[in-house]
């Protein structure tokens, strides 16, 4: 498939799915069960809001989700209570698959969830979105159930606030703009149709999320992309325009942070996929710099990227989903 | 639960489980609230929250969901009787202007966000409404017509609900507005009221030192302080409220224009009438004082009208509030409720919870009391609906 006939087939927008009574018929005609998954830590201002939307509105009213989970790292504000009280299921993400023992980051959240969490598509909505609204989610599940041979959809956000006519820009954040798409584009050139590849936003089918290993830090989404693009190729990708997103903005500095654990992420990836080769022995520690008066100093900052294996290398897994 | 009431006291035995109902539809009122509550609604820009009510009530398979030329919204869930309908409203605008970031907070105990209480809430409620009288399986006698009331604050002046009861073809025997805060508030009577702007321009070939003033703050300040002089009766209960003073740009420029705006109210027409007089002899006064150009714009303006504390829905409203360990908190309003009653409906005004910082960023309603708020709503309904508040022949 060439880039820009899939550009033009797999890009949708939310406005597109509007009618979830024919969505959810479609989804029940297939039998499909489908988990929300909100990964959290210290989300206490923003988890309440977008509880009460999704259940409202995609279970109570239109019944297209199955599950609403929350897998909490070990907040300590009130996360937890919140998201009970409002009905989610909540989990730690501790608890969960006890025996693999416990790692710090996101990406392990997701990779729980993948065990702990009954769908046949898990929807991942991060849980710091302050303008939630449910085509959050409907707008990245509505691909998979309408089209069997799309298999992981991410969300792009494409609302100019102010824009005349014309050609305009469009793309992701600044780790996006300045790191992930040059390096997609001088390895992975099909990739760079994904408009936002780091968004914290996508649909995907459990048999994807069950085959691929899940680097638990920064990686994770970039990660992801080549393992699903190496296994099933471009056209098992879509992404959906849901308009904007209002969220916390990141300093320079934590960026920084974010684009190293990416592109340790990035590299043994190609590495692993023979891409590349004889790479040295990367190390974990970044660097970054502060001043005192006229005085520098460094300042170190370990990132692992450590990795999760494949879930269905599990046999816990494969006993609870009755995987051979 | 679905039955016919044949008393008050039936209503009353049931209030539990009718509380019981509404606490389970938390999520639904909430996503309601969240979802209505950040789309803008300023006076005369109600448009989108009013379509987005309207998509609600669709949704719930009213019927004749639609807007009026006025920019309100309606919805339609018709009851077994044909000549008998209850009119149930809340304003669809706020004070906030489209500029103003709508992001509403939710947290465990509460809702933050501009307007959530004044009237975010009093709209969600009527949102919820139709689901709500589903799940409790009750079907009305009486027809029920939700509005959501555009152009209602300030210049709006209640143009909305004016539009529909000069144009309204549909016999409604009782009307109940429904407002965010506070709970336990009732009101069945409306205070008269008078609400105005006073502009005043200086002159460009203004003499300024023979005039020994600088500019259009003082000029309205002289104004104020002649307002603070006019004497307010305790009795009947009489206030002017300055809500507003608009004037000038920086450290070092003299303002040449500035505006102020007022409210007047009274529980006597007769007074209200007086100190409208009082302001335009302030206003000559002061215009031929300092040369300058002085006018007084009344914006809106409303007539003293109530029911009697002792009509049957002021009766029974306070028999359920009661019930609900709710005391009374009677206040008159300038609200839709002066309409209804000048158009000969029996209205009163409900509020919902409780709620603080009323038109401030951090305006906020409290959760738990939604649901006794709501409780008391549909008991009111019933008993209007069983004709236990009709005035007897």
């Amino acid at each position: 498939m060439k880039l820009n006939e899939w550009i033009k087939k797999n890009t949708f927008h939310h406005g597109q799915f509007w009618d979830i009574k024919k969505l959810i018929e479609a989804k029940e005609k297939q039998g499909l069960t489908i988990s929300l998954c909100l990964p959290t830590l210290n989300e206490e201002k923003t988890i309440g809001k977008e509880i009460i939307i999704f259940k409202s509105e995609l279970m109570d009213r239109y019944p297209l989700l199955d599950e609403i989970a929350v897998i909490d790292s070990g907040s300590t504000d009130k996360t937890c209570e919140i998201a009970a009280a409002f009905g989610a299921d909540v989990y730690l993400s501790s608890d969960i698959l006890p025996k693999q023992g416990t790692k710090k980051g996101k990406g392990e959240n997701l990779w729980k969830a993948v065990y702990q969490l009954k769908g046949d598509i898990i929807c991942y909505v991060d849980a710091d979105i302050a303008n939630i609204h449910p085509r959050f989610a409907y707008g990245l599940i509505a691909p998979l159930i309408y089209n069997p041979e799309m298999k992981y959809v991410k969300a792009f956000y494409d609302r100019p606030l102010a824009f005349s006519q014309g050609v305009r820009p469009s793309g992701g954040g600044r780790v996006t703009e300045i790191l992930v798409r040059p390096l997609f584009s001088l390895f992975f050139p099909e990739l760079t149709g994904l408009i936002q590849p780091l968004s914290g936003e996508y649909a995907v089918r459990r048999e994807v999320l069950e085959a691929i290993p899940f680097p638990i830090g920064y990686g994770v989404e970039t990660s992801h992309i080549i393992d699903v693009y190496d296994k099933w190729g471009l056209k098992a990708f879509a992404q959906t325009d849901l308009d904007q997103r209002v969220h916390r903005n990141q300093a320079t500095r934590d960026l920084g942070k974010m684009a190293f654990g990416i592109l340790r992420a990035f590299l043994r990836r190609t590495e692993a996929l023979g891409v590349l080769h004889e790479l040295p022995e990367l190390p974990s520690i970044l660097r970054q710099f502060q001043a005192h008066s006229e005085a520098y100093e460094q300042v170190e900052h370990e990132i692992f990227e450590e990795e999760r294996p494949p879930m269905i290398s599990l046999p816990e897994y494969r006993e609870k989903f009755g995987r051979k | 639960m679905s039955r016919a009431y044949n008393s008050i006291e039936e209503i009353i035995r049931d209030l539990p489980a009718i509380r019981e109902v509404c606490v389970s539809l938390r999520e639904t009122l909430l996503a309601n609230l969240v979802m209505l509550g950040e789309i803008p609604a300023p006076t005369f820009g109600e448009e989108a929250r009013v379509n987005f009510l309207m998509q609600r009530f669709s949704e719930c398979g009213l019927q004749n969901t639609s807007s009026d030329e006025c920019g309100s919204g309606f919805g339609m869930l018709p009851g077994r009787s044909r000549d008998r309908n209850i009119l149930l409203l809340a304003h669809a605008d706020t004070v906030f202007s489209k500029k103003r970031d709508h992001t509403v907070s939710v947290h465990a105990d509460r809702v933050t966000g501009p307007g959530i209480a004044d009237n975010s809430l009093g709209l969600a409620v009527l949102a919820t409404l139709p689901t709500l009288l589903e799940k409790l399986d009750l079907q009305l006698d009486a027809g029920l017509v939700l509005m959501g009331a555009a152009r209602s604050l300030g210049r709006g002046d209640l143009e909305g609900i004016r539009f529909f009861l000069d144009n309204n073809k549909v016999p409604i025997v009782a009307g109940l507005c429904v407002e965010g805060v506070q709970l336990g508030r009732l009101s069945y009577a409306s205070a008269g009221m008078l609400r105005g702007e006073i502009f005043c321009r200086v002159p460009e070939e203004y003499d300024w030192i023979r005039r020994g003033t600088t500019g259009a703050i003082l000029i309205i300040n002289e104004v104020i302080n002649r307002i603070l002089g006019i004497p307010l009766p305790r009795k009947p209960q009489t206030s002017i409220v300055l809500g507003s003073v608009e004037a000038g740009a920086g450290f070092n420029i003299i303002p040449t224009e500035a505006t102020l705006r007022f409210e007047v109210r009274s529980e006597s027409s007769e007074i209200v009438q007086e100190i409208a007089s009082e302001l335009e002899d302030i206003i000559e006064d002061v215009t031929s004082q300092t040369a300058s150009e002085v006018t007084l714009d009344i914006v809106a303006r409303r007539e003293v009208a109530g029911l009697e504390i002792g009509h049957p829905l002021v009766k029974q409203a306070r028999e359920i509030m009661s019930s609900l360990s709710l005391p009374p908190h009677i206040t008159p309003s300038i609200s839709e409720l002066s309409s209804m009653i000048n158009h000969g409906i029996p209205a009163i005004t409900l509020g919902i919870t409780e709620g603080e910082h009323l038109h401030e960023k951090r305006e906020t309603v409290q959760i738990e009391p939604m649901f006794t708020g709501l409780t008391q709503l549909i008991a009111v309904l019933l008993a209007i609906d069983g004709g236990f508040c009709d005035e007897a022949e």
